[in-house]
């Protein structure tokens, strides 16, 4: 059967790899899943882990974090103490039995207009397979019922 | 009179302290942390196995410090809150005395920081072992069944923040959860606001938590809420090697990193 499922999945990238990068498979003509909000940040430094759980609590299905490779940062080390900051957030999410699945870390530089069409790509098939995300959804559709 | 209410009793004689922090007889067999400001309550202190409580809390609270130099009676909860909040400038070396009660009831008087580090090289800091085998238990358990656990705990949260309050390390004077430009985190308790909000207790806590239980205790609807900080503290401790309040020096987990940090999840 044909699964028609839209999801909806916000990317957030910083400016300096990631969004150039995005921007580059853009003007590349590399065509990718439309699925896709993205929304540009400094730097991954700056990804605070809330702005994943507003993402989730305003509906998305999926999430993809990007910024540039280590030892690339424009800041120096904004991704090295982000990655940190993932690595714990990740353990607390599955501790609390949220979904890890729909969350998409990668690395993409400036230069990997192609390695961002397929991340993009991969996420999206991948949530397709997951569905919407129903649990999230039931509770915080909760807050307008009641 | 015990020797904790002799040496409570001398420091105030002398001017050392102004105010001895310690515990005290509550009602109905329970126990109470106590302030003492002169001999007579001096005298009212008591030490045992019920005296839990990390009384750490208490030294930056505004009633509280202007009352430096304070002295503190301390189990090993409160060393680490001690350290851990030396560790983040909110404690200097000689604001505080502290009179550590170890394992055979004897009180240590430290009077400077490094003593107490020098107390706590001597301990192996673990987790209870009731709270182990809950984090086992879900541990093992499947993402979904830990959804649903948690979540029915969400659900009974009334947002009192008695677990905030209880925290030694909880010492912002404006919370996340109460910044309101832009709206982290919504007022009412609902499922999903009450999940926001632990994760960023949580979160916030992760490198800093010195695993005393405190906030879980605090809890009036008994939510093993701090289990969340715990587990993380666990994980920082397998994966960075890092344990929060056993020396000054350690810096916050979250607020360094080595470029060749490992992780095995990011594309
Ligand atoms: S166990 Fe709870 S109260 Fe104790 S330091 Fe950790 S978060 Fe704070
Ligand atoms: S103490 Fe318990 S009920 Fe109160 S805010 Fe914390 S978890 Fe919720
Ligand atoms: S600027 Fe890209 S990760 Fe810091």
């Amino acid at each position: 059967m044909e699964n028609d499922f839209e999801p909806k999945i916000v990317a957030f990238v910083c400016n300096w790899c990631t969004y150039a990068g995005a921007d580059l498979t853009g003007t590349s003509r590399i065509k990718y899943s439309p699925n896709v909000k993205i929304i540009r940040f400094p730097c991954t430094g700056r990804i605070d882990f809330m702005l994943l759980l507003k993402a989730f609590s305003n509906g998305a299905d999926g999430v993809i974090v990007s910024g540039c490779h280590p030892n690339d940062c424009h800041y120096t080390s904004g991704n090295f103490h982000a990655r940190r900051r993932w690595v714990v957030f990740r353990t607390l999410l599955d501790f609390m039995g949220i979904d890890i699945n729909r969350i998409t870390f990668t690395w993409v530089s400036a230069a990997e207009g192609a390695k961002w069409a397929e991340v993009v790509n991969t996420t999206a098939s991948k949530i397709k397979e997951l569905g919407p995300y129903e649990a999230y959804r039931k509770i915080t559709n909760e807050i307008w019922e009641s | 009179m015990g020797a904790i209410n002799e040496i409570a009793a001398r420091l105030l004689e002398t001017g050392e302290a102004k105010v001895v922090i310690g515990y005290g007889e509550g009602s109905f067999g329970s126990v109470r942390p106590a302030f003492a400001r002169n001999q007579e309550e001096a005298e009212k202190l008591i030490y045992d196995k019920r005296c839990t409580q990390n009384l750490a809390m208490y030294v930056y609270k505004k009633e509280i410090s202007p009352l430096r130099k304070l002295a503190i009676v301390a189990n090993v909860s409160t060393l680490r809150g001690i350290i851990r909040l030396a560790s983040e400038n909110q404690i200097k070396n000689g604001d505080i005395i502290t009179l550590y009660i170890n394992e055979l009831g004897e009180v240590i008087e430290c009077k400077a920081l490094s003593e107490i580090e020098i107390c706590l090289a001597e301990i192996t800091p673990e987790i209870k072992p009731e709270d182990k085998e809950l984090i086992d238990k879900l541990d093992a358990m499947t993402p979904q069944e830990r959804w649903n656990f948690w979540i029915s705990e969400m659900e009974s949260c009334i947002k009192c923040y008695a677990c905030r309050q209880a925290c030694p390390l909880c010492y912002c004077t404006q919370c996340a959860v109460e910044v309101n430009q832009p709206q982290w985190i919504p007022v009412a308790a609902n499922t999903s606001g009450n999940l926001e909000w632990h994760i960023t207790r949580a979160m916030h806590l992760s490198g800093r938590c010195v695993e005393c239980g405190q906030c879980g205790e605090a809890c009036p609807v008994n939510i093993p809420i701090h289990l969340l900080p715990i587990k993380l503290a666990e994980e920082i401790k397998n994966i960075y090697g890092t344990v929060s309040g056993m020396k000054i020096q350690e810096s916050n987990t979250l607020s360094t990193f080595k470029p060749d940090d490992k992780e095995n999840f990011i594309g």
